[in-house]
């Protein structure tokens, strides 16, 4: 029988505040367990949350930006519960009213086989609640450690509606929403740290049916690795189950990397009563147009990441797949455009702004050698220890020919491990002041080249034989001893025409 | 210094102001009055050498040329508001000995006016009840009758300023918890408008509305207080966004032409009939005064008992939820994991009150029952205070009795909580519409006990209603005697 996968995401974002959602302490990661945990956060008698304006301002961000309607008046519920890391006894959440009601989600699928194709999730809801604390049981014989340092920590919860029809969609759809609150600046989307967490609801029907088949919860997905893996496993697990006469028990599941599997957690009937009422600590959340219009204003000044990606596609000439990647984070798509499009030096040949090679060059820099510095450094939330402009007028040496290609690499990377370790970023002229002062520039003269070429021909009879005789191999060879004889200087371009015309 | 002692907060501010008292002298002499009346068991903490810092503070603040009212007065803090200095337990077995790193807006708010506090006040746990029998620390006695509960949850609060071993003390009103203490112990007991005095730093028990006031000897010192005591506080959400203002304002309103509405459902079968005596005479004495009284109906009044015991229930549930021994309080000392250690905790640290109404708030919050109990009842509620609006359009202020009847005895409610939730029957309205109520004394009843007059006010119109009462103040006696042995 051929099976349908049905697939609903629901993903934790946590807000890029600087304090947390209902009191003042700090939300920055990694400090010592609990000092980060105010009164408000340890729950002590006596103590009411008040709301971040900037968490809300977040959520109405993101609402804006996937087209949905923003709650002009929304309600906090407490979601109760006991557990040691729980400081209260219970969630603040949004449950029957979340401030953001519906919006979809449009993005591209590659599937392993296939071609590519556009997919249009639609957005049940995205509501603001604050992250629990957390119990730590490893670290101690006998005894739990609690660090309430993340509690209360502002988080969008984002749910999708069943819409998505295969790990690999799940995996496009998560990875879209991960650019996309980079994009807008609500989330640092540090999936290592906790800031950006998935759960999925799998189930399986017979293809062609229009009833939901029972679904399982798998939690905590913080890759989009072990995301495909862990969907693919469990939707194998399910069609091998039902196949064998048996029946999906709704239940929430975790997923072993290690062993690639997902195991019960909890079933249905372990399910909880959370007893959610209004929280009567805070009122109703109320949220003006004007507000609403301010934050519209703001999101629509910066664009969204698919409409700058199709605009860079359609006007630039780009490949699609370098396109999304530059609009991965606002942050590399600015410098992308400040390095070439709109850099404002004044020495910059404007005319470049419409050379669309050069554009892409630089495009495939920024995709290329600038992000992988960055994942050197441990992510994309790290600085970049090159200007815009200093890698534009680097690109433009090598685009010009003045430069190799070869020698622009190692002088991109010396830069920016040199201006890490001083903790500032070297002017433009810096590049030609280099390029000056260690003689890197690429032999551009003809005559020279053809000497050299001349000279290595001479010596070489034997491989000239070769390469009549139709081993190409012969030729790359011929190449490599040229340019080693320049010391790498040679236009490489030049060398393989005279090379051609030589033996031709 | 018997006088010293019987004076109110406006005559001892006045004393204060001519030099003829100092804060220390009188922080000494009611530290000596709660030494010698320590069988009332009002206080659970008191620190005599915090209280003396405090007087010498004031007197030093006094000396450098400061004025105030209420500088270098003395007062006490209810249980439900946490400081500093005292430990503050909530009459719980579950926070004994906690002390916190804060101070209650309340509390600070009184010391920025230079107040004085003598220690922390006993009361039911948590706020929870309405004799004070339910407080972990044993039972207050009543001044006036040793054999009488002195109400509640304010017990300690009341026999304080009823025996005069404090000239203020702070309260909480949830249901009735000043009211209702109040006119079992012949003193004046105010809960101003939801959302104007700060909740920061009281310790929850039902958050929409629990509300912060106070006992007092008179309106006016009532007023006085309040000046101090109340307005706007970031911290609390639902503080309500007003400036300051001078409760004293309305005290010399004349009560000619107010029209004073009497509702009928107030004077029903159960309402005994010593209590019902004094509360007609008090409204005929207003009469006198030129007030014009006015039948009014709350028809769903009655339903506020149901409606209350839903709400308040399923609100504390939730509050009481952090008392798990995980961070602070009681913890069990022999457990098998972390659940068992949270279950024993609460176990052994929470009392049979507030487990009760822990069980009746995870119920009617429940899977199945929520849109039967707690949506329903917050629809009652809203019912209630649109009766009281309807009701304000003919009347300025509503009067009747506070409570069914005069102070019952130690153990007679206690066995029976439903009669037990009764007595709250004519305050529980006032406080689900979130209005301004007091009681005032206003005779005696069976056995000598105090009789209370209820007046209720609109949103804000604390001023007002603390005019009614210092008119009726300034026309009889009653909040002037004071038990024997005090």
């Amino acid at each position: 029988m051929a099976w349908e996968v049905v697939i609903g995401l629901e993903t934790h974002a946590q807000l890029s505040t600087v304090s947390k959602i209902f009191s003042g302490a700090s939300t920055a990661f990694g400090a010592a367990p609990n000092t980060q945990a105010s009164a408000v956060d340890l729950a002590l008698p006596g103590v009411l949350p008040v709301l971040n304006r900037g968490a809300v301002e977040r959520a109405i961000r993101f609402g804006l930006a996937v087209g949905a309607t923003i709650a002009p008046r929304s309600i906090f519920a407490r979601k109760n519960y006991f557990y040691p890391d729980l400081p209260k006894g219970y969630q603040i959440s949004q449950y029957e009213l979340p401030v953001v009601q519906g919006g979809s989600l449009s993005f591209m699928v590659q599937p392993a086989q296939g071609g590519a194709y556009e997919k249009t999730v639609q957005l049940t809801r995205a509501h603001l609640e604050e992250d629990a604390g957390k119990s730590l049981h490893e670290d101690f014989e006998g005894q739990s450690g609690i660090d309430l340092n993340r509690a209360g920590t502002p988080l969008l919860e984002i749910v999708t509606e069943p819409d998505l029809r295969s790990a690999e969609e799940a995996v496009a759809y998560a990875k879209t929403l991960h650019s996309l609150v980079r994009w807008i600046g609500i989330c640092d989307g540090n999936m290592q740290e906790g800031s950006f967490r998935c759960d999925a609801n799998v189930s399986v029907r017979p293809m062609g049916s229009d009833k939901l088949g029972t679904r399982c919860e798998i939690k905590n997905l913080n890759s989009f690795r072990f995301m495909e893996q862990a969907i693919n496993y469990e939707v194998r697990r399910q069609i091998a189950l039902v196949e064998d006469g048996g029946k999906v028990v709704q239940e929430t599941r975790l997923y072993d990397p290690d062993r690639d599997e997902t195991r019960a957690m909890r079933s249905k009937e372990d399910a909880m009563d959370y007893r959610y009422f209004p929280d009567p600590d805070l009122l109703p959340l109320e949220i003006s147009t004007d507000w609403i219009d301010e934050i519209r204003a703001d999101v629509d000044s910066n664009g969204l990441p698919w409409k700058v990606a199709s605009e860079y596609v359609s006007r630039y000439e780009m490949a699609p797949s370098v396109a999304s990647e530059l609009t991965g984070t606002r942050e590399k798509s600015l410098f992308f455009e400040k390095a070439c499009i709109r850099n404002t030096d004044t020495d910059f040949p404007i005319a470049l702004m419409s050379d669309l090679v050069f554009v892409r060059r630089v495009a495939n820099w920024v995709v290329g050698e600038v992000s992988r510095k960055l994942n050197e450094d441990g992510g994309e939330q790290w600085p970049f220890w090159i200007s815009s402009q200093t890698l534009g007028r680097l690109v433009l040496r090598e685009h010009e020919g003045i430069i190799a290609t070869k020698t622009a690499k190692e002088l991109f990377n010396e830069f920016w491990d040199a201006d890490r370790a001083t903790g500032s970023c070297r002017p433009p002229d810096e590049v030609d002041a280099v390029i000056e002062k260690r003689g890197l520039k690429q032999i551009s003269d003809t005559g020279e080249i053809e000497k050299i070429v001349d000279q290595v021909l001479a010596a070489n009879a034997a491989q000239i034989a070769d390469y009549k005789a139709g081993k190409d191999k012969a030729f790359n060879s011929l190449v490599g001893q040229v340019m080693k004889a320049t010391k790498g200087k040679a236009n490489p371009a030049q060398v393989n025409a005279l090379l051609k015309r030589k033996l031709g | 210094m018997a006088d010293l002692a019987h004076a109110s907060v406006a005559e001892l501010g006045r004393l204060l102001e001519a030099g003829q008292v100092s804060a220390l002298e009188l922080a000494d002499l009611f530290l000596g009055r709660i030494e010698a009346q320590r069988d009332l068991n009002a206080f659970l903490d008191v620190r005599p050498e915090v209280t003396r810092a405090q007087a010498r503070a004031a007197d030093a603040r006094r000396a450098a040329g400061e004025r105030g009212a209420l500088l270098g007065v003395p007062l006490a803090h209810k249980d439900i508001f946490v400081t500093k200095d005292w430990a503050s337990t909530a009459a719980s077995r579950m926070l004994e000995g906690y002390m916190s790193p804060f101070d209650a807006a309340v509390v600070e708010n009184l010391a920025q006016a230079g107040m004085v506090c003598l220690g922390k006040l006993n009361c039911d746990e948590f706020a929870m009840g309405s004799s004070n029998e339910n407080s972990a620390y044993g039972n207050v006695l009543n001044p006036w009758d040793k054999d009488a509960v002195p109400g509640g949850s304010s017990g300690g609060s009341s026999a304080a300023v009823a025996a005069r071993i404090a000239p203020v003390a702070t309260a909480t009103d949830t249901g009735g918890s000043i009211r209702e203490p109040a006119a079992f112990t012949g003193i004046t007991g105010t809960k101003p408008t939801y959302g104007r005095p700060s909740r920061w730093g009281m310790i929850a028990f039902a958050s929409s509305l629990d509300t912060a006031g106070l006992m007092t000897q008179t309106a006016e010192d009532c007023a006085l207080v309040f000046n101090a005591m109340l307005g706007y506080d970031a911290r609390d959400s639902t503080s309500v966004y007003r400036p300051r203002e001078d409760y004293t304002r309305g005290l010399n309103a004349p009560l000619q032409g107010l029209r004073i509405g009497v509702p009928k459902e107030f004077f029903g079968a159960g309402l005994a009939p010593d209590v019902e005596k004094a509360v007609r005479e008090a409204l005929k004495d207003y009469e006198k005064l030129g007030a014009r009284l006015v039948d009014i109906s709350l028809p769903n009044a009655e339903l506020g008992i149901p409606v209350y015991y839903v709400v308040a229930p399923a609100e504390c549930s939730s509050n009481l939820s952090r008392f798990d021994g995980v961070r602070y309080g009681h913890r069990a000392k022999d457990y098998t994991d972390l659940i068992d250690m949270m279950k024993k905790s609460r176990a052994e640290g929470l009392g049979a009150e507030p487990k009760r109404r822990i069980l009746i708030g995870a119920y009617v919050l429940s899977h199945g029952y929520y849109d039967a109990y707690y949506l329903k009842a917050q629809k009652v509620r809203r019912i209630i205070a649109d009766e009281f609006q309807q009701a304000f359009k003919q009347c300025d202020v509503i009067a009747g009795p506070v409570t069914t009847s005069v102070a019952f005895g130690f153990g007679e409610k206690a066995a029976d909580p439903l009669a037990m939730y009764l007595a709250d029957l004519y305050t529980v309205p006032g406080s689900l519409a979130g209005i301004p109520s007091m009681s005032i004394p206003c005779g005696f009843g069976a056995r000598g006990r105090p009789v209370g007059l209820q007046l209720m006010a609109n949103y804000f119109e604390e001023a007002k209603m603390l005019g009614v009462a210092h008119q009726y103040q300034l026309a009889t006696d009653w909040h002037r005697r004071v038990p024997g042995g005090a």
